[in-house]
C-alpha cells in the first residue's frame, strides 16, 4: 500500500481546520471537563460529614451533655434541631430537616454507671452516603465514650492494675492514609477523573466524525480520490488524540496548581502511557461507527459505555467487591487498567516497574486498535 | 475494430447484489457498455433503476459481484488506485467539506491528488476562472449557492487533469442558466482536451446531448444507443393536440385502433399511432363525433422524453403480462 | 382539534417505535444499570487484601491480627519486614492495607502503651474509607476486650461497670441496601433523562428533516403540534420507569412504602418539566447534534448536583444554589420520600410547589421560543 506525506498532510489540514471552526463543539469539548472538573472539586463529598442532626436529650445531666459533645466534636455530626422526643425526630427524619438524630432518654448517668447505659441513634436509611459514614461514626464513637468511662471507674475504685488504668486503651491503632493523608476527596477523584474524560472525549470523537462524514456523504467523495483508507483513518484519529491530550493538560494544571492535587510520579511517563490509552479508546470509537448507522445512534451507543465505564472500571466504585462476570466486563475497557496507571502516577508516585502489566495490556489492546483499524479500511463503501 | 486504448470505460455483464432483511436483492443484471474516449455517455433511468449503482461499481466504490468493468484499462477491482488517478466523480450525494474554503478545498484535493506545490498555483487558478468561482476563494463551501457547489465540485474532480469524468446527477437541483453553464463548461473541456465523461441524469435535454444513451430499468439496461437511435426504438410517430375535454378525450383516443400509446404532457395529448395520416383523421372523426375540440394537432418528432416513458411503460406491461 | 393532536400523537409514535436503537438503548440503560447496582456494585468493601510486618511475632501480635482477619475486613496476602516493605506492596498494588506491629508488642500491651500502624492506600476512595474506619473499630474493640479482660481479673465484675450501648437504628433501610437507595433516584434521573432526550430529538429531528414545515401548513395549531409531540413520549418515560420500579420492587424486593398513585401523579408533573427542557433545548440548537451535547451537559451537572450521588447538604451555597435550577433537585427527595420512606403529600407540599413553579416558568420559556423559530 503506498503511502503518501502530501495526502496525509491534506487530510490532517482538512480535519483540524474542520474542528477549529466548529466553534461550539469545541467550547463542549473544553468546556464540559472544566466543569466537571469543578463540580467534583466542589459539590462532590465523598467523606460525609456534618451530619443534620437532631437531639433529644430528655436526662439533660452532665454525662448526657457530654456524650452529645463526643458525637458534635467527631465532626459526623452537626446538631442542629434540638426536641422533645422520639416522635418529633422521626418526623424531623421523615422531612428531610435532619438526617440523624440522637435519643438520649432520661437518667442517662445513673444508668450508664449501673452498666444499664442506652442511647437511641436513628439514621436516616434513604441516603447512602450519610448512613454509611454515621453507622460507622455512631458505634465508634459510643464504643470509647463507654471505655472512657470504664477506665475512669476502674481507676476511682483503686484496682491495682496500673496498666488497666493508665486513662485509655493499652493498644492504639493509629491509622495513616498514604498518599492522601488528609483525605481530600479531590485527590481520589481526579486521576480517575481525568481517565474518563480522556475517553470520553476520545470515544466520541472518533465515533462521531466517522459516522458523520458518512452521513453527509462526504466519505464517497473522499473514496474516489487516491487517499489511502489507512491515511484518512489516522487523519482522523490524530487531531481527536491532541485535542484529548490539550485537556488532559488543562486539567492535570488546573488541579495541580489550584487545587493542590498532589503529582507525585514522572510527567513523561504519564504522557507516554497517555497516548497509548488514547489509542486504544479510539479503537473503541472505530468500532463504534462501524456499529452504527446514523449520528444519533452513535451518540447513544457512547453514552451507554461511558456510563458502563463509570461504574466498571474503578473509577469510583471499587472492582474488588463485584462478581466475577462484571469484573470480567470490566477488564475489557482500557479505562479499568489506565485508572490503575494514572493513579500509581500521580498519587502513589510509582514507577513503570509496578506498572507494567497494566501498559502491557494497553500496548496489546492499542495493537489489537491498529489492526482492527487496518482491516477496516475499505477502500470501497460496502 | 476498436482497440483497447481507445475504450475509456468498459462493462460486460455487470452483476451486483445487496444483501437485504429476506436475502440478497439483485440490483444490478447484466449490464453491458462501452464507452469511446471523448464521447459523452448518458445514463438514464426510473429512480431507484440502479444508475448510481452502475457508476459505484464500475469506479470500483462498490463490490462487483459478477462481470467485468474497467476504466481506461484498470479493472475495478484490482486497479483502484490507477482508476482514482486518472477519472474524477462528482457523487450524487456530493459534499465537499463545508467549513473549508473554496480555496482550501482546491489546495485539498490538488494534495490527494499528489499535485506538487509548483504546479498547483497555476492549475487552480485556471480552474478558479473556470469554474468562474475566482472572487470567492475564502467563502466556506457550505456557504456557496447550489449551482456555485456544483462548479466547485466539478473544479475539484478536475484538478489532476483525468481523461474520464464521472458525474451522478451533477445537476440535479440547479437551476437552468447554472445548468447550461455547467454543461459549457464540460462541452469546452470535451472539445479541447477529449475528456470522456459518463454521466447520469434525470434531465432528458442533457440526455440528448450524449453521443450514447443507456436506458437503465430495474437494473438492466433495456436501451443502448445513440438519441436518435433510442427514439427510433419507439414505436409509431407522434401527435400533438390539446383538446377541450382532458380526460374525455382521453379515453377516446386511447381506445381507437391504431393508437399504440397515449401520454399526456401538460394540457397536450401525445398518442403514438402506426400510420400518421390515417389515424390523425380517424381521431379527429371521433372527437368532433362526441362534440370535443381541439387545438394545435400536428405531428412532432418524439423526443427523449416520450421515447423514455414509451419504452418503460412498454417494459412494465410486458413483465406484467 | 383532537383529531389533529391524535394524528400527530399517532405519527409520533410509529416513528418513535420504528427507531429501534434508540428504543432500545432507552429501554437496556436503566436495566443495566439495575442489575449493575444490584448485583455487582457494593460501596462496602470487606476482604481488603492486607500486607503485614509483625516485628514481633508473640502470642499478642498474632491474637491482634487474628481479630483483624476474624473480622472479615481484612485478608493477609503477604508479608513484609517493615514498614518499607509494607510500603512498597501497597505502591505496587499488591495489597490495599498494611499493618505494622513493632517490635515487643506483649511486653508494650502488658505496659499499656503499645502502638500498631495501619496505612491504608489512599488512592482509592471506597477501599481506603472501609480500611480506615474498620481497623479503628476492630483496633479498638480488642483493646476494650483487653481490658475487660483485666479488670475481670481484679475482680471488679461485670455488672457494676459503667457500660453505654448504642443502639443504631437504620430508618427505613436497616439492612443499607445498595439498591434500595438506587432506585428512588434511578427513577428520577430516568424520567428526566427520557423525556427531555425524546422531546429534543423530535423536534430536532423534525425540523432537520424539514417535515415541521409541512405540517405546519397542516390547519395545526403550534399548540396542538406541541401537545401531540410530547404525549408519547410521556407515555414511553413513564412506562420505561415503572418497568424499572416494577423490577425493583418484585425482583429484588426494594420495598415501596408510600401511596403508588400519589408517585404516578408526581411523576407526571415531574415529567413535563423534562419536556418543556427538551423543547426549550430543541429551540436553542441548530441541530441534533448541538441539540445532544446541551442535553448531556445538562444530565451531568443534574446528576452531580441533584443529590442523587452526592448529598447536597454537604455542597458550598453556591453550588446548592446550581443545583435548584434542575427540577430533579426537587424530585428526588418526593422520589425517595415516598418509596423508601412512606411519606405523604403534606410533608411534600414545599417541593411539590417549588417542582410546580419550576415547570411553569420552564414551559413558558419552551412555548415563546418555540414560537418564534416556528414562524
Amino acid at each position: 500500500m503506498q503511502f503518501s506525506f502530501q495526502r496525509l498532510r491534506a487530510l490532517l489540514y482538512k480535519e483540524i481546520v474542520q474542528i477549529l471552526r466548529d466553534r461550539r463543539t469545541l467550547l463542549l469539548f473544553f468546556l464540559l471537563p472544566l466543569i466537571e472538573l469543578f463540580l467534583f472539586a466542589y459539590a462532590v463529598s465523598l467523606t460525609v460529614s456534618h451530619l443534620p442532626t437532631a437531639v433529644v436529650d430528655q436526662s439533660l445531666d452532665s454525662r448526657s451533655r457530654d456524650f452529645i459533645h463526643a458525637l458534635a466534636n467527631s465532626g459526623n455530626f452537626d446538631i442542629t434541631l434540638d426536641l422533645q422526643n422520639q416522635e418529633q425526630v422521626l418526623k424531623a427524619i421523615d422531612n428531610g430537616t435532619v438526617k440523624a438524630g440522637i435519643v438520649i432518654p432520661p437518667d442517662f448517668a445513673g444508668k450508664v454507671l449501673r452498666g444499664e447505659g442506652s442511647v437511641l441513634i436513628l439514621l436516616d436509611g434513604s441516603d447512602s452516603f450519610s448512613v454509611e459514614s454515621g453507622y460507622s461514626a455512631a458505634s465508634s464513637i459510643a464504643q470509647k465514650y463507654s471505655l472512657e468511662l470504664t477506665a475512669q471507674s476502674v481507676q476511682a475504685g483503686g484496682a491495682a492494675s496500673t496498666s488497666a488504668t493508665s486513662g485509655g486503651l493499652p493498644i492504639a491503632t493509629i491509622t495513616r492514609v498514604l498518599y492522601n493523608p488528609d483525605i481530600k476527596d479531590l485527590v481520589f477523584i481526579l486521576p480517575g477523573l481525568i481517565a474518563l474524560i480522556m475517553q470520553i472525549i476520545v470515544v466520541t470523537h472518533s465515533a462521531l466524525s466517522l459516522v458523520r462524514e458518512r452521513e453527509a456523504g462526504t466519505l464517497e467523495q473522499l473514496l474516489a480520490t487516491p487517499a489511502r483508507p489507512f491515511e484518512m483513518i489516522i487523519a482522523k484519529l490524530v487531531p481527536g488524540m491532541l485535542v484529548a491530550m490539550l485537556d488532559m493538560s488543562i486539567i492535570l494544571v488546573i488541579g495541580i496548581f489550584w487545587f493542590q492535587v498532589p503529582f507525585q510520579g514522572s510527567i513523561g511517563l504519564l504522557a507516554v502511557l497517555s497516548i497509548l490509552f488514547i489509542i486504544s479508546g479510539m479503537g473503541l470509537g472505530l468500532v463504534i461507527s462501524a456499529v452504527t448507522k446514523s449520528q444519533r445512534q452513535a451518540q447513544q451507543l457512547t453514552s451507554v459505555i461511558q456510563m458502563l465505564a463509570m461504574l466498571l472500571t474503578g473509577f469510583l466504585y471499587p472492582r474488588t467487591t463485584m462478581p466475577l462476570w462484571t469484573q470480567l466486563i470490566g477488564d475489557l475497557i482500557p479505562l479499568t487498567y489506565f485508572v490503575r496507571i494514572i493513579r500509581g502516577i500521580m498519587t502513589k508516585g510509582v514507577s513503570l516497574s509496578f506498572l507494567w502489566t497494566d501498559t502491557l495490556t494497553l500496548v496489546v489492546y492499542a495493537g489489537i486498535v491498529l489492526v482492527v483499524a487496518a482491516a477496516l479500511s475499505k477502500k470501497r463503501l460496502d | 475494430m476498436t482497440t483497447t486504448n481507445e475504450i475509456a470505460i468498459s462493462a460486460q455483464g455487470l452483476v451486483k447484489r445487496f444483501k437485504g432483511r429476506g436475502g440478497a436483492v439483485t440490483v444490478l443484471e447484466d449490464i453491458t457498455l462501452e464507452v469511446k474516449r471523448g464521447e459523452t455517455f448518458g445514463l438514464i433511468g426510473p429512480d431507484g433503476a440502479g444508475k448510481s449503482t452502475t457508476t459505484r461499481v464500475i469506479l470500483g466504490l462498490l463490490r462487483r459481484d459478477g462481470g467485468r468493468s474497467s476504466v481506461l484499462g484498470h479493472d475495478s477491482m484490482r486497479d483502484v488506485y490507477m482508476i482514482r488517478a486518472e477519472s474524477g466523480y462528482i457523487a450524487q450525494q456530493f459534499a465537499l467539506p463545508a467549513d473549508l474554503t473554496v480555496m482550501e478545498n482546491m489546495r485539498f484535493f490538488a494534495d490527494l491528488h499528489g499535485i506538487p506545490a509548483k504546479r498547483q498555483k497555476g492549475r487552480i487558478a485556471e480552474l478558479l476562472k473556470f469554474a468562474g468561482l475566482t472572487e470567492f476563494t475564502s467563502r466556506p463551501a457550505g456557504r456557496l449557492s447550489g449551482g456555485m457547489k456544483k462548479k466547485l465540485a466539478l473544479a475539484c474532480s478536475l484538478i489532476h487533469e483525468p481523461q474520464v469524468v464521472l458525474l451522478d446527477e451533477p445537476t440535479l437541483g440547479v437551476d437552468p442558466v447554472s445548468r447550461r453553464e455547467f454543461w459549457n463548461l464540460l462541452g469546452n473541456l470535451r472539445a479541447e482536451r477529449g475528456l470522456t465523461i459518463f454521466v447520469c441524469t434525470p434531465y432528458m435535454d442533457e440526455a440528448e446531448r450524449c453521443n450514447q444513451v443507456g436506458l437503465i430499468y430495474k437494473g438492466r439496461l433495456i436501451a443502448r444507443d445513440t438519441p436518435a437511435g433510442i427514439k427510433k426504438m419507439v414505436p409509431g410517430r407522434l401527435l400533438e393536440f390539446k383538446p377541450a375535454q382532458f380526460e374525455t378525450a382521453r379515453k377516446i383516443v386511447a381506445g381507437l385502433t391504431g393508437v399504440l400509446q397515449v401520454q399526456t404532457y401538460g394540457a397536450m395529448l401525445h398518442p403514438f399511432v402506426d400510420d400518421l395520416e390515417l389515424r390523425r383523421k380517424e381521431i379527429e372523426q371521433a372527437l368532433t363525433a362526441q362534440g370535443i375540440t381541439w387545438s394545435g394537432m400536428r405531428a412532432i418528432q418524439p423526443r427523449m422524453e416520450e421515447a423514455f416513458i414509451n419504452l418503460v411503460t412498454r417494459q412494465e406491461e410486458a413483465e406484467n403480462g | 382539534m383532537l383529531q389533529r393532536i391524535l394524528a400527530i400523537i399517532q405519527k409520533e409514535f410509529s416513528q418513535a417505535l420504528r427507531d429501534r436503537v434508540t428504543l432500545g438503548i432507552m429501554l437496556s440503560m436503566p436495566l443495566l444499570q439495575l442489575i449493575l447496582f444490584g448485583y455487582a456494585i457494593n460501596t462496602n468493601v470487606r476482604n481488603i487484601e492486607t500486607v503485614v510486618a509483625d516485628q514481633s511475632q508473640d502470642q499478642a501480635s498474632r491474637d491482634y491480627l487474628n481479630a483483624m482477619v476474624n473480622s472479615g475486613y481484612f485478608d493477609i496476602v503477604e508479608t513484609a519486614a517493615d514498614q518499607a516493605g509494607v510500603i512498597r506492596s501497597i505502591d505496587a498494588g499488591q495489597a490495599r492495607v498494611g499493618i505494622v506491629i513493632p517490635p515487643d508488642f506483649a511486653a508494650h500491651v502488658q505496659r499499656g502503651d503499645a502502638q500498631t500502624l495501619v496505612l491504608v492506600d489512599g488512592s482509592d476512595f471506597f477501599t481506603s474509607q472501609s480500611a480506615n474506619a474498620y481497623a479503628t473499630i476492630i483496633g479498638q474493640e480488642y483493646a476494650i476486650q483487653i481490658v475487660m479482660n483485666r479488670i475481670a481479673g481484679t475482680g471488679a465484675t461485670a455488672n457494676t461497670l459503667p457500660a453505654l450501648n448504642a443502639l443504631v437504628r437504620v430508618l427505613y433501610n436497616p439492612d443499607m441496601k445498595d439498591l434500595w437507595f438506587i432506585i428512588p433516584g434511578m427513577a428520577a434521573m430516568l424520567l428526566q433523562t427520557q423525556s427531555l432526550i425524546l422531546t429534543a430529538a423530535a423536534v430536532v429531528r423534525e425540523r432537520e428533516a424539514g417535515t415541521i414545515e409541512q405540517i405546519l401548513v397542516t390547519p395545526i395549531r403550534p399548540i396542538e403540534l406541541m401537545f401531540g409531540k410530547i404525549v408519547p413520549y410521556v407515555f414511553i418515560a413513564m412506562l420505561n420507569m415503572l418497568t424499572v420500579i416494577a423490577i425493583g420492587v418484585f425482583w429484588f424486593g426494594v420495598p415501596f412504602q408510600g401511596s403508588f398513585w400519589l408517585f404516578i401523579g408526581l411523576s407526571l408533573l415531574y415529567v413535563f418539566s423534562g419536556l418543556g427542557l427538551g423543547l426549550l433545548v430543541s429551540s436553542i440548537s441548530q441541530n441534533q447534534r448541538q441539540a445532544q451535547q446541551l442535553i448531556m451537559l445538562f444530565m451531568m451537572v443534574s446528576l452531580l448536583l441533584g443529590g442523587f450521588i452526592f448529598p447536597r447538604y454537604t455542597m458550598p451555597p453556591v453550588v446548592r444554589a446550581i443545583g435548584n435550577l434542575f427540577p430533579m433537585t426537587y424530585f428526588v427527595p418526593i422520589s425517595r420520600g415516598i418509596i423508601t420512606k412512606g411519606i405523604g403529600f403534606s410533608v411534600l407540599t414545599s417541593q411539590v410547589l417549588s417542582l410546580a413553579v419550576y415547570i411553569l416558568i420552564v414551559m413558558l420559556l419552551a412555548a415563546l421560543t418555540f414560537r418564534k423559530r416556528l414562524d
